[in-house]
């Protein structure tokens, strides 16, 4: 079963053209991983599946994307859409509140009031983000006084507790320190058999680790998308096989690279 | 919600408009009553004569020259006082000298009143020049709090600069640096004006109010907000309405001064003065 | 050479003779009041009524924190609502935010007796409430209403955008992304912002006098006339006899002004601090 179905998907920034005719196809309890260099449209792409474009001013989508076969852009409730599709961010954004309070603001937006409901909801999300047992003792400490590795394995318990059926993350480990980077690697790995998850990276290892499907955005098109295996070992494409071969003999050039669009939220 | 935040985004809006519906509401027939010319260009202020005279020329010219007493004090003061603060000042004397000048700010008009009246006056009587020097006094944190800022925001290269070239610390913070944030610096000025101008309570309480032609520097004075503030209490009829006339005739002159920011720094970027703006008034606010 | 030399020193010298006048205004200022006012500074000053013979401050000292407390509850829902219009919803850089911000910034540039007349005008005669209590704390909410609206845009604009996102990602709404996330990762800026016009407020004079009237009493009811501690201050400076309890009540007004400043610029340092 398709769990994602883009077709004939074009998206506008006033003038830019910024995603041109992709057709994408992602399955249920799949990792895929979208990779390309800096500006390709890969995270305009990731932001197009839960409609955070929508934020944008002067941003035109055309075409369908499928989830589990509803449109996407025709739901009336797009608040609806963004509990089913979770997103995590580049850089960890804890809110200014309680390390609890922050992975509660989801289910109590969607209704949740009961207490113990709510910490089962919590204790639950913690554990399968691998942090339980970091934070179980200061669950009523500030967010913002975790480490920056532990900020974001707690975004990810945050966008896990409202039961996504997808995940999107968007280079999530670009702002963490090797260690960090590998224990959310560790977790994303143990996640693969829970949700489907889309993972822009700018990190050819990371890509090659942890996903199954690989997807190569170049200049807002989507040059291939195949089994990772297949995809960095026989690449189709010349484009995607020349991309491949640079980055993976320097891979550091990869790390700090900025987000593509800046997102700037308009009324 | 939208339209929630709409109404209360409107209040000032909504502020502004009733401020000018009443004052020239009320205001601008008065002065038509009395005439144009007899109220803005008589030099007598005479209410309680038979037929009473309301000419507050002299209200008008008081309060500018005190201004321009003010300014020509304050301002060389203040901005070196900012370049003190922004370019050559160790932090740990700044520790002390920033919250100093904001004290400075809050100390409340009649408080500067009371100072005014025991060490100013016994020096140069009830007089413009003690109303020119203790508004001097009151503009300073306003000029020193926005020229820091302007002064702050220059990029330090400028400054690296000419230095690199030779330049002494001085000549380059004199001829780079303060140029550079000239913008910001002419809003103090024209802010310290507008403090100047409007002030009450602390000019009541040392220029001793004489309701003529200025004469001297040691003489007495009387500025427009003077004017109101201490015969309103027993003014009725057209009294009344003369000095809500001064009133409007205050506002008027303080819309122009806000309407020749933009003219005065043409060229530099007007949102962003604006915005320094904003930011020294909250500063200087109390 | 040697000319360039001189020019430098001159340039010095102004410089440090500027801020050292400066310095030393204020301390002059300040040791003027307290060694002028501290020999007043008796207890009777406090005692809970005031006559022509205590000329106590205590009722004026109530009706400044009532005056005070009154005119936020008014300013400070309008300034942090205009903010989140001009912040949130508004398209940035738009005519009606342009237009709100220069009428703000005019609102701004009023001088206090001109708030003062209109207050008397609007407040006191038109809708008639009289010189009083509520009429002064209307006018004074206007007057403050600026800087309300304005340190709370700054708070507002500094909350970076990641956390709204990361709030509507989880399918939250504007609103609750407004009341639930923004406002309280903005709320010691506005704080801070509401503290500095709460000194504004205890320092006016020239908008109370024809507004809030200057009745020596603690007010029992809005509309009873009041006095703040300024404006008692001026009622004290007529009265040749109690010139030095004007003094002693300056030393109050300026311990609180200290106060107002030094809470509002520690709040604001530890809003920047936790800034992400």
């Amino acid at each position: 079963m398709n769990c994602f179905s883009v077709k004939n998907l074009n998206l506008h920034y006033g003038e830019m053209h910024a995603l041109i005719d992709i057709h994408f196809d992602m399955k249920y309890r799949e990792i895929t991983a979208l990779i390309g260099p800096s500006g390709c449209g890969k995270s305009t792409f990731l932001r197009t599946l839960n409609r955070m474009n929508d934020l944008v001013e002067g941003c035109r989508v055309e075409g369908s994307v499928r989830l589990f076969d509803e449109d996407i852009y025709t739901m009336p409730d797009v608040s609806m859409l963004r509990k089913r599709v979770g997103m995590v961010f580049q850089k960890p954004n804890p809110f200014p509140m309680s390390v609890f309070d922050n992975v509660a603001y989801g289910p109590r937006t969607h209704g949740v009031r009961s207490r113990q409901e709510l910490e089962m909801i919590v204790e639950k999300s913690l554990r399968d983000a691998a942090i339980w047992d970091e934070v179980k003792d200061r669950l009523k400490k500030p967010a913002m006084s975790l480490s920056g590795g532990q900020q974001q394995r707690l975004c990810i318990a945050r966008a896990l507790a409202v039961s996504p059926e997808v995940l999107l993350l968007d280079e999530p480990t670009s702002a963490l320190d090797p260690l960090s980077t590998a224990k959310i690697e560790e977790l994303l790995r143990e996640l693969r058999s829970k949700y489907s998850v889309v993972i822009v990276t700018h990190n050819m290892q990371q890509a090659a680790h942890i996903s199954d499907k690989t997807a190569f955005f170049l200049l807002g098109e989507l040059v291939e998308q195949g089994d990772t295996k297949e995809l960095f070992e026989n690449p189709r494409d010349e484009r995607t096989a020349e991309y491949i071969s640079v980055k993976v003999s320097a891979p550091q050039a990869a790390c700090a690279a900025p987000v593509d669009i800046p997102a700037r939220l308009a009324g | 919600m939208r339209g929630v935040f709409f109404v209360a985004a409107l209040a000032s809006v909504f502020a502004v408009g009733m401020i000018c519906v009443f004052l020239l509401g009320s205001g601008i027939p008065t002065i038509k009553e009395i005439g144009v010319a007899n109220f803005l260009l008589g030099t007598d202020w005479s209410p309680s004569n038979v037929p009473p005279s309301f000419g507050i020329l002299p209200m008008i010219v008081g309060s500018i020259i005190v201004t321009f007493g003010a300014v020509v004090i304050g301002v060389p003061i203040g901005i070196l006082s900012a370049v003190y603060l922004a370019n050559s000042c160790p932090s740990r004397l700044y520790r002390f000298l920033k919250p100093g000048v904001d004290l400075l700010a809050g100390i409340p008009s009649v408080v500067y009143g009371f100072f005014g009246m025991a060490a100013l006056v016994p020096l140069f009587d009830s007089s413009m020049l003690s109303a020119s020097i203790l508004l001097g006094i009151m503009i300073l944190p306003t000029i020193i709090t926005l020229s820091e800022t302007s002064l702050r925001a220059v990029p330090g290269e400028l400054y690296e600069g000419a230095v690199a070239l030779g330049a002494r610390h001085y000549r380059s913070v004199f001829g780079v640096v303060l140029p550079a944030a000239k913008s910001g610096v002419i809003a103090a000025v024209v802010l310290g004006l507008g403090r100047a101008i409007g002030e009450t309570m602390a000019v009541i309480m040392v220029a001793g109010n004489q309701p003529r032609m200025p004469e001297g520097l040691l003489e007495g004075v009387r500025t427009m907000t003077a004017n109101i503030v201490l015969e309103m209490g027993y003014a009725s009829g057209i009294h009344r309405q003369a000095l809500i006339a001064t009133g409007a005739t205050l506002f008027i002159f303080i819309l122009l001064i806000d309407l020749s920011v933009p003219l005065i720094t043409r060229g530099h970027s007007g949102s962003r003065l604006l915005r320094l703006l904003g930011r020294a008034r909250k500063g200087a606010a109390t | 050479m040697t000319g360039m030399k001189i020019k430098e020193n001159i340039m010095k010298w102004l410089v440090w003779a500027s801020i050292a006048l400066t310095a030393a205004t204020l301390a002059f200022i300040v040791l003027f009041v307290v060694v002028k006012g501290l020999p007043y500074l008796k207890p009777s000053l406090f005692s809970l009524t005031y006559n022509s013979v205590n000329v106590s401050l205590t009722p004026a000292l109530i009706s400044t924190v009532i005056l005070t407390a009154l005119a936020l509850v008014i300013a400070v829902p309008f300034g942090v609502f205009a903010s989140i219009f001009l912040v949130e919803y508004a398209k940035r850089g738009s005519k009606i935010v342009k237009f709100i911000r220069a009428m703000s910034e005019t609102l701004a540039g009023i001088p206090s007796i001109v708030f003062g007349l209109f207050g008397m005008l609007f407040f006191v005669t038109f809708l008639g409430f009289g010189f009083s209590v509520l009429s002064g704390a209307l006018t004074l909410a206007i007057m403050v209403l600026p800087i309300v609206l304005r340190s709370s845009e700054e708070a507002l604009l500094a909350v970076p955008d990641s956390l709204r996102e990361g709030s509507l990602s989880l399918g939250a709404g504007k609103l609750r992304t407004i009341f639930k996330v923004v406002l309280p990762a903005a709320a010691p800026g506005i704080f801070g912002g509401v503290i500095l016009s709460s000194g504004r407020v205890v320092g006016e004079t020239a908008a109370l006098i024809y507004t809030a009237g200057t009745v020596a009493q603690i007010p029992y009811s809005p509309l009873q006339s009041a006095r703040t501690l300024s404006v008692h201050m001026y009622a004290l400076s007529g009265e040749s006899l109690h010139v030095g309890e004007g003094y002693a009540t300056a030393i109050v007004l300026l311990v609180l002004v200290a106060v107002i400043n030094v809470a509002s610029s520690a709040i604001l340092k530890r809003a920047n601090r936790n800034r992400i």
